[in-house]
């Protein structure tokens, strides 16, 4: 079991990059303990940003900074970060093109039970709404590593969202293939595509082994990079399956799984199952309580990839 | 007066029992706000599980919302709910005590989990109050790091400038927040001259005494022709010594041994304030 969650990866990439990129800032609104950055806080202070419970400034004074050459790093809880910032993130950020890498911690129900007011089930569709925005949902430490070394090197503002939990290797040290903004194939596969992203790319990854044991072939897309989507990795894997699943930790509407199916309804048409979280407040209970209870893990993945080629 | 100060002990031995039981909660703020929180329920406000739903019941909204425990306990004690049930489920699998206050629980005015958004909430409350020729009062209580949201002064400048002197503003100043002190994270220069200048009638109390909270409470009830601000100075984590002032125990969640520590001196402590 893998004890690493996501966020301390994003740390351990900009501790070691701030070492000689003095232009890296990292800014948190009472946050660091909680987006694993309060070691980037002591060892580089002359780098780092503390604005108190404050997001809509937190948006802002990044936007600032980075219309001035700076590379920051606004880290928050994604609920809050996405919501409470909003505006910011689409006229500061987006709007002028500043080039902040807006962090979202916790993201989806990573906080279980302490409810709505803390969930970010609505992010990825908030946020791709926006234009010139990019949406990125890394699936393990690995892949998030590398997301973060590739987004040192650019000069656009994105949204990335990371859950609070040490989420189960999709990859290895050795072994994550990564091209930026291109799906990366988990697992090849004839009968049917699942595409997931971030928390669900490990279940989806598992699902497809379940169904390799009944004989069905599973395609496994990790679709971190949700905007700009790739399709033609949804195209070309659609094309040669007979249904498509898409599995997302996020509300019903405006994910991964409407856009996935608005490629595959233009491009191919064929049966698109969104998996995803109720259109209501969720269930009091841990992220995995509330998984399985939505049938959001291997099996429920399995049994609704099975469905959907049986129809 | 002697009762309130011995009974908080017994509630923060509820809140604590509930933390325990649901494996997390905010621990250190339950701390600071609760003695205010029994000062409302059980002396200031109208409202009871009898009037609960009737449009001229006091209303409180509690915006530092991840102090719901204390929350939890003082409604549980006050009969809106079994406090035993809460004890035993909160925060497990399908239970509808969460950590933050939901409005689907009797008692519960406002959903909120997220800071800065109470006082705004309480000035809507305060100006329907003032519109229907009501005379409910209505509180709202928010956290000294809380203050850093931009929609807390929103709601400061309209309280202000609507002159509602039904509605009263409490802020815990307990001086820590997550990160470390309120001073080091996000400093307020002079928060009681702030809040005054937004048009407010500020009073400053002991936030841990039972009477200098009842005159505080009873001298906003008074002050008429705007709105009124209750600073409430307090310690996070009152009630014993190892939790107390440490932002580490914002939401630390003790260890058997930390348990029975606590629970030691909440007992001690409730002695000496029956024997003052
Ligand atoms: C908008 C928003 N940002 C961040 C948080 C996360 N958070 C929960 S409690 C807390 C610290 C609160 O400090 P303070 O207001 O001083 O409360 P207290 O000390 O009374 O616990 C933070 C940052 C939140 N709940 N809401
Ligand atoms: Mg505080």
């Amino acid at each position: 079991m893998n004890k690493v969650p996501n966020r301390k990866a994003i740390c351990d990439v900009l501790m070691e990059k701030a070492k000689t990129d003095k232009d890296i800032v990292v800014l948190c609104s009472d946050s660091r303990g909680s987006a694993s950055l309060a070691p980037f806080f002591v060892a580089f202070p002359e780098q780092s940003v503390e604005v108190g419970i404050a997001e809509q400034d937190l948006v802002g004074i990044s936007a600032g900074l980075a219309s001035a050459g700076k590379k920051p790093f606004a880290a928050s809880p994604a609920c809050f970060l996405s919501t409470r910032s909003y505006e910011q993130c689409k006229v500061d950020v987006a709007y002028s093109r500043t080039n902040v890498k807006l962090i979202g911690i916790s993201g989806g129900i990573s906080y279980g039970a302490l409810g709505m007011s803390h969930h970010s089930a609505q992010d990825i569709a908030a946020m791709s709404a926006i234009p010139n925005m990019r949406v990125y949902l890394p699936s393990d430490r690995f892949q998030t590593a590398k997301l973060i070394e590739a987004l040192l090197e650019d000069q656009q503002g994105a949204y990335i969202r990371v859950g609070r939990n040490p989420v189960e290797d999709v990859y290895t040290e050795d072994n994550c293939p990564f091209e930026m903004d291109k799906a990366t194939v988990v697992t090849e596969g004839t009968d049917v595509t699942i595409v997931a992203c971030g928390e669900m790319v490990y279940p989806a990854k598992q699902a497809a082994e379940l169904l390799a044991k009944e004989g069905i072939s599973a395609e496994v897309l990790d679709m971190y990079c949700v905007k700009p989507l790739d399709k033609e990795a949804i195209i070309k894997s659609a094309s040669k399956t007979k249904a498509v699943i898409a599995v997302e930790e996020h509300s019903p509407f405006g994910g991964l799984g409407s856009m996935v199916a608005q490629v595959v309804g233009e491009n191919c048409p064929k049966r698109v199952i969104c998996m995803a979280l109720p259109d209501a407040p969720v269930i009091t209970g841990t992220s995995k309580e509330v998984f399985d209870y939505y049938g959001l893990n291997a099996e429920g993945i399995a049994a609704k990839a099975k469905e959907a080629i049986q129809a | 007066m002697a009762n309130l100060k011995a009974m908080s002990f017994d509630f923060r031995k509820d809140v604590v029992d509930m933390i325990m039981s649901g494996k997390g909660g905010h621990i250190g703020g339950d701390m600071s706000i609760l003695d205010c929180l029994i000062e409302l329920y059980y002396e200031q406000m109208n409202v009871s599980p009898e009037n609960w739903g009737d449009p001229n019941r006091d209303r409180f909204v509690m915006s530092k919302g991840h102090s719901v425990e204390a929350l939890y306990t003082v409604l549980g004690h006050r009969g809106f709910f079994s406090l035993d049930e809460c004890i035993a489920t909160f925060s497990k699998f399908g239970s509808p005590y969460i950590g933050h206050p939901n409005n689907k629980i009797p008692g519960i005015e406002m959903n909120s989990g997220s800071l800065g958004h109470g006082l705004p909430v309480a000035v809507g409350m305060a100006l329907a109050g003032r519109m229907d020729k009501r005379d409910y009062r209505v509180y709202v209580a928010m956290g000294d790091g809380e203050l850093a949201e931009g929609s807390v002064w929103e709601g400061f400048m309209s309280g202000g400038h609507y002159k509602l002197d039904n509605l009263c503003a409490i802020l815990d100043i307990n001086n820590l927040q997550i990160s470390g002190t309120t001073e080091e994270v996000m400093n307020h220069t002079n928060i009681v001259n702030q809040v005054a200048d937004f048009g407010w009638h500020v009073i400053e109390c002991d936030g841990h005494d039972f009477a200098s909270l009842k005159a505080a409470f009873d001298e906003a009830k008074a002050t008429k022709g705007l709105p009124s601000c209750v600073i409430l100075h307090t310690t996070k984590g009152y009630g014993a010594k190892i939790m107390e002032n440490k932002a580490g125990w914002h939401h630390h969640l003790p260890n058997e041994e930390e348990y029975k520590e606590i629970v030691e001196e909440l007992m001690a402590r409730k002695e000496a304030a029956l024997n003052e």
